[in-house]
């Protein structure tokens, strides 16, 4: 246990020194591009003269908006940091050595049981992952002496064994031995550099070539842009196991659509309830008060249990992860409302039902739409959640699918769109909300 | 159309923790019909709670009220309230806003725009009707408040502190306005406020309240109203009688104030 927790305390310290090591470059590129911004504009700050000083930089929060260029430099940073840690070519210059490809080759020296020791040549060819077309070497078929020359062909970043002593004369014999890599000396589990790879002495005696892999990510781990839009064409072209990128989109949205419209159509009326009746309010508060701390992916197992992996889990799920936080929403809106307002509308002579429909529900809208803003933000990610878990279509279950088959690629697609989308939705909203409720927080 | 006769109200508030207040102890007023009257007294002394019975929000739990001979049960639009602030529909423009009395009475669309054109123009916002409440200044919105008030044609006017928060030079423009409104409707207006000068200004009749229990201290008649109706109401201020009841009633307010906080040691 305490051994446990001191590991979980050890890689914190290496998380947090890797998160600063990105956040100083990201901060560092940040200044870089502001200081040449700034240049650039420095004449136009002088045009605008004393107006210039008006802006307060520190006591006037309300004063700081976010500055539109320095979003877009941000964007293009991240970007161009993806491009160079996986050595894209989209970009004019390799910043980051490569990964070695092409040919190289040693001499090996062996003795044999005989005590000789003889020399032979290793040709080795890297060629580029994928690439199957890369031309074989052949092995040349007369060599003078024991030692027979060997020829090797290797995937970028992939190590390759080369059991040299196999087409050795005399390679069978336990005496017999690799003693030197281009005439250094090599033992058991010693490496030796060649020009652009690494010899290693396995355990065994067997000879390891790595060739030069360079700092960059392998596309396994991160794939460089290109591969990612390359790869995006194709899925918008042909879709994946069977299932178009854009109907796996659809299938999450139409899940989030019913459920979040569940969750209004029983939410809102119930939150009314309970604002309205002290009643409903005792009978419901204790429920709701309970399952709105319950993380929607807490009920995912339990709704597996109860609906199976079909639509209707699905949508019971949202409609779960918003019926909570509509009814809160509504609740509010209803109890939010200014007394004066109450009073106001009975002195001019309203009913109680003309208060209700006249006062009370349009008051209630802010907070309501407030309420479905978070109830679409989490409903979006439920939904995300819950295909990861068991779907047949839906982005969340593209990309889980894809994950086991490590098309990296497709993960990262997919959670390029789930970001555009729940971003998208959230703007949505508040265009809505802006259209339908221009009053909120100017009251 | 008859006055408004407070009859020996009393209204006492149990506290949650045991014990009463006595917010108001055997009130009892006879109001005019047409009369404006003020009502001051320090914080505590009652009077929101005095204009709340006569608009119907609370039931006094003695005595009652009576708009000539009908007793007052609840809330109608006989009796129209203007509260301080925050008491508009932010929902709907200034013009449904004014019309929003009529409206619930189900009064022909035709009928309520007429009056709401001719209320805008009394509260000067002529060109305003279409514009939201919070497109408003603060003065904008309480003569929307005024005019939703007077698109009812209440027999009373009740007044909240409307002009509380108000800076000086708006407060001044809409106590001429309050004045004309009065002149020309004649309405039975009643006004509470926290400003002495206010108190003077716009009340025919002021009615200074002392606290524990909550009580009419003392009653005066003035001449300022009559004499501020389209008027400069600085001119009224220099009548010569003005600064004196001005500094009496200061000073009858501050000794009350003293009563319940102490004596500052500072003075």
């Amino acid at each position: 246990m305490a051994q446990e927790l001191m590991d979980v305390l050890a890689t914190t310290f290496w998380m947090i020194l890797g998160i600063v090591l990105i956040f100083a470059i990201v901060l560092i590129v940040s200044g870089v591009v502001y200081f040449v911004w700034n240049f650039i504009n420095s004449k136009k700050d002088q045009m605008r003269g004393y107006a210039s000083l008006k802006t307060v930089t520190f006591g006037d929060e309300s004063s700081v908006t976010a500055n539109r260029v320095a979003s877009v430099a941000g964007v293009v940073t991240v970007f161009v940091i993806w491009m160079i840690a996986t050595g894209s070519s989209l970009l004019p210059f390799q910043v980051l050595p490569t990964p070695f490809i092409g040919d190289t080759q040693f001499q090996y020296t062996a003795t044999n049981a005989a005590g000789e020791t003889d020399t032979a040549s290793v040709k080795v060819r890297v060629n580029r992952f994928g690439d199957t077309t890369a031309e074989q070497l052949v092995a040349p078929e007369t060599s003078d002496g024991f030692a027979k020359d060997d020829v090797v062909m290797v995937q970028e970043r992939r190590a390759k064994l080369l059991r040299a002593h196999n087409n050795d004369e005399g390679g069978k014999e336990d005496s017999y031995r690799v003693t030197e890599i281009n005439g250094q000396p090599i033992d058991l589990e010693q490496t030796v550099d060649i020009e652009n790879a690494t010899v290693l002495m396995t355990k065994a005696g067997s000879l390891q070539i790595r060739p030069y892999a360079g700092p960059t990510m392998e596309s396994l781990y991160l794939p460089p842009p290109e591969r990612v839009w390359i790869r995006f064409l194709e899925l918008n072209a042909e879709g994946y196991q069977g299932v178009g990128l854009w109907e796996n989109v659809m299938w999450s949205l139409i899940r989030v659509v019913l459920g979040f419209f569940l969750g209004c159509l029983f939410g809102i009326p119930l939150g009314f309830a309970m604002g309205l009746n002290s009643w409903m309010r005792g009978w419901f508060d204790p429920i709701v008060e309970f399952m709105r701390p319950v993380p929607p992916l807490a009920l995912i197992p339990l709704v597996i249990i109860w609906f199976g992996i079909g639509e209707q889990g699905k949508i019971s799920l949202l409609f779960l992860a918003a019926l909570w936080i509509m009814i809160i929403g509504a609740r509010a809106g209803v109890s939010g409302v200014n007394i004066s307002k109450v009073h106001a509308a009975y002195s001019l002579g309203a009913t109680k039902t003309q208060l209700l429909t006249k006062v009370i529900l349009p008051n209630s809208l802010p907070e309501i739409f407030t309420a479905a803003r978070v109830a679409m933000g989490v409903c979006w990610g439920t939904v995300v959640a819950a295909e990861l878990v068991a779907a047949e279509k839906g982005a969340g279950k593209m990309i889980i699918a894809a994950s086991k088959f490590q098309l990296t690629e497709i993960v990262i697609i997919g959670i390029i769109i789930i970001g555009v989308i729940g971003f998208g939705i959230d703007v949505l909203m508040r265009m809505a909300e802006n259209k339908l409720v221009p009053w909120k927080g100017k009251a | 159309m008859s006055g408004l006769k407070v009859d020996d109200v009393s209204m006492t508030f149990e506290l949650p923790g045991g014990g009463n207040v006595e917010a108001l102890k055997n009130i009892n007023l006879n109001i005019k019909e047409g009369e404006l009257v003020s009502v001051l007294g320090p914080s505590g002394c009652g009077k929101t709670t005095l204009l709340n019975i006569l608009a119907g929000f609370l039931a006094p739990t003695g005595g009652a009220i009576y708009l000539g001979d009908d007793r007052v049960t609840g809330p109608s639009s006989e009796r129209g309230m203007v509260f301080q602030q925050g008491a508009l529909f932010e929902w709907m423009n200034v013009s449904r806003n004014i019309g929003f009395g009529p409206e619930v009475k189900g009064t022909p669309q035709s009928e309520i725009d007429r009056s709401v054109t001719e209320l805008l123009g009394i509260v000067g916002l002529r060109d305003f009707g279409q514009k939201m409440i919070y497109e408003l200044s603060g003065g904008m919105q309480q003569r929307v408040a005024l005019a939703r008030c007077l698109a009812n044609d209440p027999e009373v006017i009740l007044m909240d502190e409307p002009l509380g928060a108000l800076d000086a030079l708006t407060r001044e423009k809409m106590q001429s306005l309050v004045l004309d409104i009065w002149k020309k409707t004649g309405k039975t207006i009643i006004l509470i406020t926290h400003s002495v000068e206010e108190a003077l200004l716009l009340g025919e009749r002021l009615i200074v309240m002392a606290p524990r229990p909550g009580r009419i201290h003392k009653e005066y008649h003035l001449p300022f109203a009559e004499l501020g109706v389209g008027a400069d109401l600085r001119k009224v201020k220099q009548h010569k009688d003005f600064g004196p009841k001005r500094d009496e009633i200061l000073n009858m307010i501050w000794d009350m104030e003293e009563e319940i906080m102490g004596r500052s040691e500072l003075v």
